[in-house]
């Protein structure tokens, strides 16, 4: 067996800064099993036979957060050989807070302090000896960043887990009251439990904490015991165990705080304090705030990280690559059909996983520095009153900017939200913002059925915030959302310089994770969809307009006719559109071809995928392209919709299920295939609902006038929609239990 | 009965009690908000909620909805 240690403290003290100097590259990036806490656990890096759990960042062992419960969950099933306290010197009382309820778990216990350069700067001075005498495990001064002092922790860890030399740490003593009472729950434990985990246990009995107790399996007739203890103990102290317990730690870590630090000014603004007086300002916090992500945008969509996701479109998928597969064909020769499959659809698939990739990297880059120097807490203290209302959280602002230029980064951007049922709501709307794939739609429409018209742009961005809010305000009802809500009480930490290799290793970390979980079902589905659109269904090799797909489309059509679009190259185009959204025009522009244009099979078919991999392209291209040979298929595309089925089919694909690569994305951050499923089919039903009230009320107070069982089906969907809105009480998690 | 919702930008004051139940009241209590507890109020964000809060030495940000579960001096 190999020894195990676990890497505990509160967030943001650099605990991940000492656990990425401890392990190095041998790290693994998981799940916890049955929750969405990432987990991470690596080899020491001086001696590979131990592992190093890092425990997500907590202030409790308190059972209400997930984070907590997974960590306390780990220390007291899994019993590492020891943990590794990292605690902040600069923000000693909490985090020994954290400390205390640590020492009591009769593991043997190390604390790692992160001397800021902050306490230095502060004059402050602190004596590691005294809290280690006080703690009863040893204290040893680093500086995660430097990494000063990293191999006297990593010798003694594994002293520590060794069982050298080392006496278990000493719980804390409470007040004498509170003591009497744990003397009486113990009498009850003693014996039932491991003597290491008396004490523990002891404590949580006494502040009614029965989750905890749980695992020990005690008897019914004990349970009521400590029960029945633990309720006379609440009349005597006038007050609740864990209120007396907290007041007990803290009034402890106060103490210890005044003997071993030395505070030479007290007061004195620090500078954290000062920056924040200018970036939280009443005036300044919002201006401030939009130039921060226009930077971010400007960077990560505009300029850099567009360069390079039009490089791999363009060049390596575009021209390098091709060209490569063409000369390797000239010696393979390949049947022409596994040569399509290979460049159609692997190739393609794999690039559009990969043409995603720069622009992500740039991004993840700059959102790992914003969230490292702790400006992701301000946004989420500014932006919360905002966002709240719509049940999400302030920092769903990123997700939402990021996404009117790519919903994939977007979606992926949502992995600062603390709380669960925030996050995957977000996941869930981000791709209602109209990306800049959606703008050639956009562009389709507006062009040839509104003559340019000024407003259709506006209105697509109008309908996509609109979506976003009501969806927010009608999923948190539901009880699927209802959960736990995890309270509002965050910490605004210390600006600090980030740490370039964190920073780094973050983004590979997540652009790894994209690849290698969003990049299995893009490249899956891509590959499907180039089969329907190549082969017709006796497996020839045909052009996109007899393709399975036509067959397919012409089937499904029919659904679509409440929302106006009921012909088959609408769905058609809807479904190439899954690749990538703007292909949705290259389609279009395929089937109104007309016949005599491809006289020869073979030469039609040339065309369609050319089409295709140019509609792969950024949409700034193609939006380029659009007036220059337009026209010729703008004229059919008139003729087939009425301004009203087309601003409705419009709708429709702005709303409804995203491209295969969000589909992806949702899927690695929702990290549930119920909730991906969920996810996607929920936003496919809202689009048909949202086009098909739109389709029937613009029919009834239109020129038209039309009133069929339609309108009713919409106006029943309207008052369902009005009823989540403003009367459904939010489900609640208690009336579940 | 004065709570940490009626104070004023840069106010500083003492918790008497938390009120409220179950996971907020845990949480707050966690970040070190209990009796006696010195709290200054350091402002407001740009759209007047949340609060934030220097508490033993670092900065925490509660809603006004919550804080006026803190009762104070």
């Amino acid at each position: 067996m190999s020894l195990k240690i676990a890497l505990a403290g509160n967030p943001n003290t650099g605990k991940t800064t000492l656990f990425n100097a401890l392990t190095g590259s041998s790290q693994h990036v998981g799940n916890w099993p049955g929750v969405t806490v990432e987990k991470k656990e690596g080899l020491l890096r001086a001696d590979k036979s131990v592992v190093v759990e890092d425990l997500p960042g907590i202030y409790s062992l308190s059972p209400y957060t997930l984070d907590e419960v997974v960590a306390r969950n780990y220390l007291t099933k899994e019993r590492p050989d020891a943990i590794l306290n990292i605690v902040d010197a600069s923000n000693l009382e909490r985090n020994l807070y954290l400390t205390t309820q640590l020492l009591e778990l009769g593991i043997p216990m190390v604390i790692a302090l992160n001397m800021r350069d902050v306490l230095q700067s502060r004059r402050d001075r602190l004596d590691a000896g005294c809290l280690a005498e006080s703690l009863g495990c040893p204290c040893i001064p680093i500086s995660a960043l430097r990494g000063d002092g990293i191999p006297a922790v990593v010798q003694t860890v594994l002293d520590a887990a060794h069982g050298k030399g080392t006496r278990m740490p000493h719980p804390i003593a409470f007040d004498a009251p509170v003591e009497r009472e744990l003397a009486s729950v113990a009498v009850i434990l003693k014996g039932k439990i491991a003597p290491e985990l008396e004490r523990w246990a002891s404590i949580k009995a006494f502040e009614q904490d029965w989750e905890a107790l749980a695992e020990f399996k005690l008897g019914k007739e004990d349970m009521a015991k400590l029960k029945a203890v633990a309720e006379e103990a609440e009349k005597r102290l006038d007050d609740t165990g864990s209120v007396a317990i907290t007041c007990g730690r803290y009034a402890f870590s106060e103490r210890l705080v005044g003997r071993c630090l030395a505070i030479k000014a007290a007061g004195a603004l620090t500078a954290s304090d000062r920056i924040d007086r200018v970036v939280t300002n009443r005036w300044l916090a919002l201006p401030i705030f939009v130039a921060v992500m226009g930077l971010v945008y400007y960077i990560a969509i505009s300029t850099v990280g567009t360069m390079g996701t039009d490089w791999v479109n363009d060049v390596l998928f575009g021209e390098i690559v091709p060209r490569w597969l063409d000369t390797m064909q000239e010696r393979l020769r390949l049947s022409a059909w596994l040569f399509s499959l290979v460049k159609d659809g692997i190739v393609a698939g794999v690039g559009s996983v990969l043409g995603f990739l720069p622009q992500m990297l740039v991004l993840f880059a700059l959102l790992a520095i914003l969230e490292d120097c702790g400006y992701m807490a301000r946004i989420a203290f500014i932006m919360d009153r905002l966002f709240r209302r719509f049940g999400l959280s302030g920092k769903s602002f990123i997700p939402f900017m990021v996404g009117t230029g790519c919903g994939v980064p977007g979606v992926m951007s949502s992995r600062s939200i603390e709380n669960i049922n925030d996050r995957r709501l977000t996941v869930m709307t981000t791709t209602f913002m109209p990306c800049s794939a959606k703008l050639p739609i956009i562009a389709l429409i507006c062009g040839a059925v509104f003559d340019g018209s000024f407003w259709v742009a506006p209105a697509a961005y109008f309908i996509g915030i609109a979506s976003i809010i009501v969806s927010g305000v009608m999923l948190k009802k539901t009880r699927l959302f209802a959960g736990d809500p995890s309270p509002f009480v965050i910490e605004l930490p210390a600006y600090h310089w980030p740490g370039v290799m964190g920073v780094l290793r973050t983004v590979f970390e997540r652009g790894m994770a994209f690849v290698k979980k969003a990049g299995s079902i893009i490249l899956l589905a891509t590959v499907l969809v180039w089969f329907l659109s190549s082969y017709d269904f006796r497996m020839r090799q045909v052009d996109e307009k007899e393709s399975m797909l036509c067959t397919v489309s012409s089937v499904i059509a029919p659904v679509f006719a409440p929302t106006g679009f009921g012909d088959w190259r609408a769905t058609a185009a809807t479904i190439t559109g899954l690749i990538a959204k703007e292909n949705l025009v290259g389609t279009y522009r395929v089937l109104y071809q007309p016949p005599e244009d491809g006289t020869d099979g073979g030469q039609a078919n040339e065309a369609g995928r050319t089409e295709e991999t140019a509609a792969l392209q950024p949409a700034e291209s193609a939006v380029e392209e659009e007036p220059e040979d337009g026209s010729d298929y703008w004229e059919d595309f008139r003729r087939s919709y009425t301004p009203l089925a087309a601003f409705c089919l419009l709708i429709f694909n702005l709303l409804c299920a995203p491209c295969f690569a969000a589909i992806g994305a949702i899927h690695r951050e929702m990290s549930s295939p119920r909730m991906t499923l969920f996810a996607v089919s929920y936003q496919c039903v809202f689009a048909y609902a949202v086009s098909m009230v739109v389709y029937q009320f613009g029919r009834l107070f239109g020129a038209e006038r039309h009133f069929g069982f339609g309108t009713i089906a919409a106006a029943g969907l309207v008052v369902c929609a009005f009823y989540m809105l403003f009367f459904k009480k939010t489900f609640k998690a208690e009336e579940d239990r | 009965m004065k709570t940490l919702k009626d104070m004023k930008e840069g106010e500083k004051t003492h918790v008497v009690k938390i009120n409220g139940d179950g996971a907020l009241r845990r949480r707050m209590m966690d970040m070190g908000l209990i009796d006696g507890t010195a709290v200054t109020v350091r402002r407001f964000a740009p759209l007047g909620d949340p609060i934030e809060l220097s508490v033993r030495g670092f900065e925490l940000s509660l809603r006004k909805a919550d804080a006026e579960l803190v009762e104070v001096k």
